[in-house]
């Protein structure tokens, strides 16, 4: 740690961790700085992105347009799998040298795995998967607002203690800015902490899976099913249309417990949150634990030969009908389109 | 090999109705049960010690929360774990998922040394998922969070694979280490009758904050970093708008290209 004047420039800047897969600065990484530029501002200070990875030489012509100030960037080897462990350290040290008044991530699985050990190892608080982050303005501290119970209460949450502040936030909570290929920011190399070995993790093997679209999480449009599918084959039908829409198939848990759909797609409480911009539900009766992950979409569309089935009472639009003729016609509609 | 699995108890979701006025989920006189989640985390463990020699595996639950969350570990027992532990005291209440990993770590230490730590992805009341990662932390665990199924399990490693973002990927670990199952795992068994009976009459210890090696400060509110500062409740709950009835097929697909249309979906089609 150097103290003297040329550090208190940097002291309470707002921090996000950038998230690197495949070697490439992963788009979250950008809905982050969109939140943190907004932080930033709010309290004069100056933006940061941390970016851990292996051969992300240039990745600062990823953030820099999209409002980072700073672009710190630990580049090593050690770094070309996920190694909370490893990433852990190179926090820890940042910090400590550089005193972040905030640190924001991603809640994606490398997020919500490594923030957790950040706040155990340093003793910050941490809020989960937030959707909306501000300002106080007496306090200038943050406030980390969350869905709670289920989505339909939302708490906010202040952190106390040792600074950062910290949470991860929920994918697609923020569009990105629109790049500004003017900015101008300042790269800090970062050195591998000396006590910094090699992970504990001995990486095997990655097999990537062959299903349409982006992670649930990620993307804008989720076709999603339920039991009134009535069958894997039925179901298999929405990921024709989920690759027309360019979206991704979800399911509920009654699919998913049938093995139509692997637990990655299932939404609701004990599956994920997610917050597209169109959510077509086909045959779903809209469980409470459903509709609490589903009920941040931008649009609902729900199919259902059940008037009363719940998930109707929060659709912009029901549709009381058979899930496979809707399904079927859709397809052709949009193929014939001119 | 010892085993030590995380487990909480919560409000059963399937019986929980919503308040129309508030759109909040109503608690009172809810059902509770043992988080669906940390099932799979119960399951594995048990699976585990199936698996080996009889007699050479002992399970452990520990479970954090008021004296009637001691049922939680009660029926960890019925489903095969060997032994429960209920982590209780009013100085721990209103921790955050800081002061709970913090205790939880330091009752596991006490009660270990354990060679392999299971907890579930994460509880369908809290929904931060963040307790068990902290915790492994806490003990200076690796941590293999996501996993959907353990490949291998020696004396001195675990195999497992994670489900991540676009794929599954394999990574191993050095015992003790923290595993973290997501659903996929396997499929929780039902208790027997007979395990039922065994659970009924296994002793549940209760670990307090006496002689845990914290200060008051560390424990509960007063030791956690995050605080609820205001609840609200959002003012647009979402409602049911148009209902198209049955037998319109036409309709109904117009009115669904609409909203395709207004909301740019149709773009990725041309």
């Amino acid at each position: 740690m150097s103290g003297g004047g040329e550090m208190s420039e940097v002291k309470g800047e707002v921090w996000t961790l950038a998230e690197v897969r495949d070697g490439k600065i992963h788009s979250v990484s950008r809905e982050l700085l969109a939140w943190g530029r907004e932080l930033a501002d709010d309290l004069g200070a100056p933006l940061a992105s941390i970016v851990i990875g292996s051969g992300i030489k240039g990745c600062e012509k990823d953030l820099i347009p999209y409002g980072a100030d700073r672009v710190y960037i630990a580049d090593d080897p050690a770094f070309k799998n996920f190694a909370p462990d490893m990433m852990l350290k190179v926090i820890e040290k940042l910090v400590n040298e550089y005193a972040p008044s905030i640190l924001i991530a991603s809640a994606t699985t490398q997020g919500r795995t490594l923030m957790p050990m950040v706040q155990a190892h340093l003793g910050c608080g941490l809020t989960a998967d937030c959707t909306q982050l501000s300002i106080e303005k007496e306090s200038l501290r943050l406030i980390q607002t969350r869905p709670a119970i289920g989505g339909n209460v939302m708490a906010n949450i202040k952190t106390k203690g040792r600074d950062p502040q910290m949470c991860t936030v929920r994918p697609k909570s923020r569009r990105p800015l629109a790049a500004d290929a003017s900015r101008k920011g300042e790269v800090i190399n970062v050195d591998m902490p000396k006590d910094a070995a090699a992970s504990i993790l001995k990486f095997i093997g990655f097999e990537p899976e062959h299903s349409v679209g982006l992670p649930i999480q990620e993307a804008e449009v989720i076709v999603a099913g339920g039991k009134g599918m009535k069958n894997s084959k039925n179901f298999a039908k929405l990921s024709e249309l989920a690759e027309l829409l360019g979206g991704t198939v979800g399911a509920s848990r009654v699919a998913v417990d049938l093995g139509w759909a692997p637990y990655s797609a299932q939404v609701g409480l004990s599956g994920k949150s997610v917050t597209p911009r169109l959510y077509i539900a086909f045959g779903i009766s809209g469980a409470v634990q459903h509709i609490a992950g589903m009920s941040g979409a931008e649009a609902v569309i729900a199919i259902n030969t059940d008037p009363e089935a719940p998930i109707f009472r929060v659709a912009d639009l029901s549709v009381q009908g058979d899930a496979m003729e809707i399904l079927n016609g859709l397809i052709d509609a949009i193929k014939t389109r001119k | 090999m010892r085993i030590a699995v995380l487990v909480k108890q919560v409000p059963a979701v399937d019986t929980v109705k919503i308040d129309e006025k508030t759109g909040t989920m109503i608690r009172d006189g809810v059902e509770a049960e043992l988080n669906p989640l940390d099932l799979h985390a119960v399951e594995a463990a048990v699976r585990i010690k199936e698996s080996r020699p009889e007699g050479t595996t002992e399970i452990t639950a520990f479970t954090m929360g008021p004296a009637q969350a001691k049922k939680a570990a009660t029926y960890a027992i019925a489903m095969g774990c060997d032994k429960g532990v209920l982590i209780s005291d009013r100085k721990f209440g209103g921790a955050d998922t800081l002061a709970t990993a913090r205790t939880i770590a330091k009752v596991i230490e006490k009660n270990g040394p354990f060679d392999l730590l299971l907890s579930g992805e994460r509880a369908t009341d809290g929904e931060t998922g963040q307790v068990g990662p902290a915790t492994a932390q806490f003990l200076g665990l690796p941590v293999l969070t996501y996993v959907s199924k353990i490949d291998d399990l020696t004396d001195k490693t675990v195999r497992v694979t994670r489900a991540v973002e676009g794929g599954h990927e394999t990574v191993e670990a050095p015992l003790p280490a923290f595993v973290i199952p997501v659903k996929e795992m396997n499929i929780p068994r039902l208790c027997t009758l007979d395990g039922k009976i065994h659970a009924k009459h296994t002793e549940i210890e209760t670990v307090t904050a006496e002689n845990l090696g914290l200060a008051d400060d560390e424990l509960g509110l007063t030791g956690s970093a995050t605080q609820v500062v205001k609840v609200t409740y959002p003012k647009v709950t979402r409602q049911g708008k148009k209902i198209i009835a049955a037998g319109k097929l036409d309709t109904a697909l117009a009115e669904i290209m609409k909203i395709m249309e207004e909301k740019n979906c149709l773009e990725a089609a041309k």
